[in-house]
């Protein structure tokens, strides 16, 4: 089986596509989750790695969460 | 607006008759928010269109939820509610509070805030009214600092919630006070992180009387049962029947809904094989009749209340669960459910409506559950659960 990727380089991945979608499409946690099993597959990229790497795009404040029906994770205001 | 005199003759018809009045509430903080915020009433009567949007940006560091961002449209007439957030703040389990707590409570809120709550909104959080976007941080701080949390909004786990349980109530049947506690203390992430494609409401009700309306409005309604014969003390029966005040062949024994009971004017007798556990002859008759000893909860799943249309009820999984910390095999449910709908539920679509369109077969196929007959609600209800035999089944079945 083939190395798990780590947490960062999920967050990074996952940020630059983030970055890429900003004002085009709205993306949920689950979105990004997916885009990374088609990325890395599932057998490297797992929910709970997926899960903490929207943790640490939140929680250092590269992201954020917004509610516009529903909620997504997109980028703070002043970037 | 604030320093104008404020004419608001719509807004105060509100306060006539004899019942409690918001619009009164309002006036009493006597503050420019509250001023500007019956404007904004007033204004959205007369032009007959809400002055409100929600949602956006706002929040606290590191929370997708606890924070409803609401913005008027007016902000140069109604400046001092130009944002005027909504803070959703966790209850204690139960809703019960010291005096001092609160005193601290409307304290922060004072400070930081408007003034005005709601105690409690519909999910059963504390709510704060009113907050402005610089405030928010402030706030959270200081509520924090009090040993409170804020609450679940958005598509997010919402803040679990409870009737009054074992603390006031001889019915419960488990200790619905603790395993909201469990569940909230559990589901930190999925409370402030939202995972879901839409809320997720978890209520739990001690009994079938259901005095928090959990199998209309919760995702997972657990509500308290049992398993085995209610308890009937004979010569309590005894005195109702002497007593005269209920009429136990017309109120209680003809009004059972599986039509179990039985009364020959001396004696009551229950089939307790066909009993539903509805707890009317309990409610009927509580000083001679009681819940059994062997206590659980029905798991039921799929309600949801909105506003304006497409109400559903919930429907059963697990007809009897026992409920007993550490919980694991609802929690092993919960993970299935979640897991499931997280990763195949349209966006805004609750698990009721996801277990609606893809089938309740289909769906307890995937979580691994078998269907019980208890899962129908009625005799030809649920056409999308198919029994299916399997091959050896249906050979036997052809040669008879
Ligand atoms: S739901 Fe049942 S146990 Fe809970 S408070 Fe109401 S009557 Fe009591
Ligand atoms: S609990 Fe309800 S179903 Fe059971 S015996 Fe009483 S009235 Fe009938």
């Amino acid at each position: 089986m083939s190395e798990e990727v780590s947490v960062q380089e999920v967050a990074d991945a996952m940020y630059q596509l983030v970055k890429e979608t900003y004002g085009k499409k709205n993306l949920k946690p689950m979105d990004l989750t997916k885009a990374m099993f088609s990325q890395y597959g599932r057998d490297r990229c797992s929910k709970q790695t997926c899960k903490a790497a929207i943790r640490e795009l939140i929680d250092n404040g590269r992201c954020i969460y917004s509610y516009i029906g529903g909620s997504y994770v997109t980028l703070p205001p002043e970037s | 607006m604030s320093e104008k005199e404020l004419k608001t003759p719509l807004v105060d018809e509100l306060e006539e008759g004899p019942w409690p009045s918001f619009v009164k509430e309002i006036k009493s903080l006597d503050n420019p928010k509250a001023k500007d915020l019956l404007g904004v009433l007033e204004r959205s009567y007369r032009d007959k269109v809400g002055h409100w949007k929600h949602g956006g940006l706002v929040g606290v560091m590191g929370y997708g939820g606890g924070v409803i961002g609401r913005y008027n449209d007016l902000p140069d007439e109604f400046p001092e509610v130009a944002a005027f957030h909504t803070l959703r703040v966790n209850h204690p389990a139960g809703w019960f509070y010291t005096s001092d707590v609160l005193r601290k409570l409307c304290d922060v809120w004072e400070e930081h805030g408007s003034g005005l709550t709601n105690m409690h909104g519909s999910t059963g959080d504390i709510i704060f009214l009113g907050c402005s976007t610089e405030e928010l941080e402030p706030t959270f701080k200081k509520l924090t600092e009090l040993g409170f949390d804020l609450g679940g909004s958005g598509s997010c786990l919402r803040t679990p919630s409870c009737c009054n349980g074992m603390a006031r109530c001889e019915w419960a049947c488990y200790d619905t006070m603790a395993l909201t506690y469990d569940l909230t203390m559990e589901y930190q992430d999925e409370l402030h992180r939202p995972p879901f494609p839409y809320k997720f409401k978890f209520k739990m009700a001690g009994c079938a009387n259901d005095c928090v309306a959990s199998i209309a409005r919760a995702d997972m309604s657990i509500i308290g049962t049992w398993k085995d014969e209610i308890r009937i003390d004979a010569d309590a029966v005894k005195e109702y029947a002497e007593a005269g005040d209920l009429d136990i062949l017309v109120d209680v024994v003809s009004r059972c809904p599986t039509k179990c009971m039985s009364w020959d004017g001396q004696e009551l007798l229950i089939d307790d094989a066909d009993c539903v556990k509805c707890m009317h002859c309990i409610n009927a008759m509580p000083k001679a009749l009681a819940p059994g000893k062997d206590r659980g909860a029905t798991i039921l799943v799929g309600s949801k209340a909105p506003i304006i249309g497409g109400a559903l009820l919930s429907s059963v999984m697990v007809p009897f669960l026992k409920m007993e910390p550490p919980y694991e095999d609802l929690k092993e449910l919960v993970d299935a459910l979640w897991e499931l709908w997280g990763e195949h539920g349209k966006n805004r679509e609750r698990i009721g409506e996801f277990i609606q369109r893809i089938g309740l077969g289909n769906f307890l196929d995937q979580i691994g559950l078998d269907p019980t007959p208890e899962m129908i609600a009625q005799p030809r209800a649920n056409p999308y659960i198919f029994y299916e035999l399997d091959d050896e089944d249906e050979y036997e079945d052809d040669e008879d």
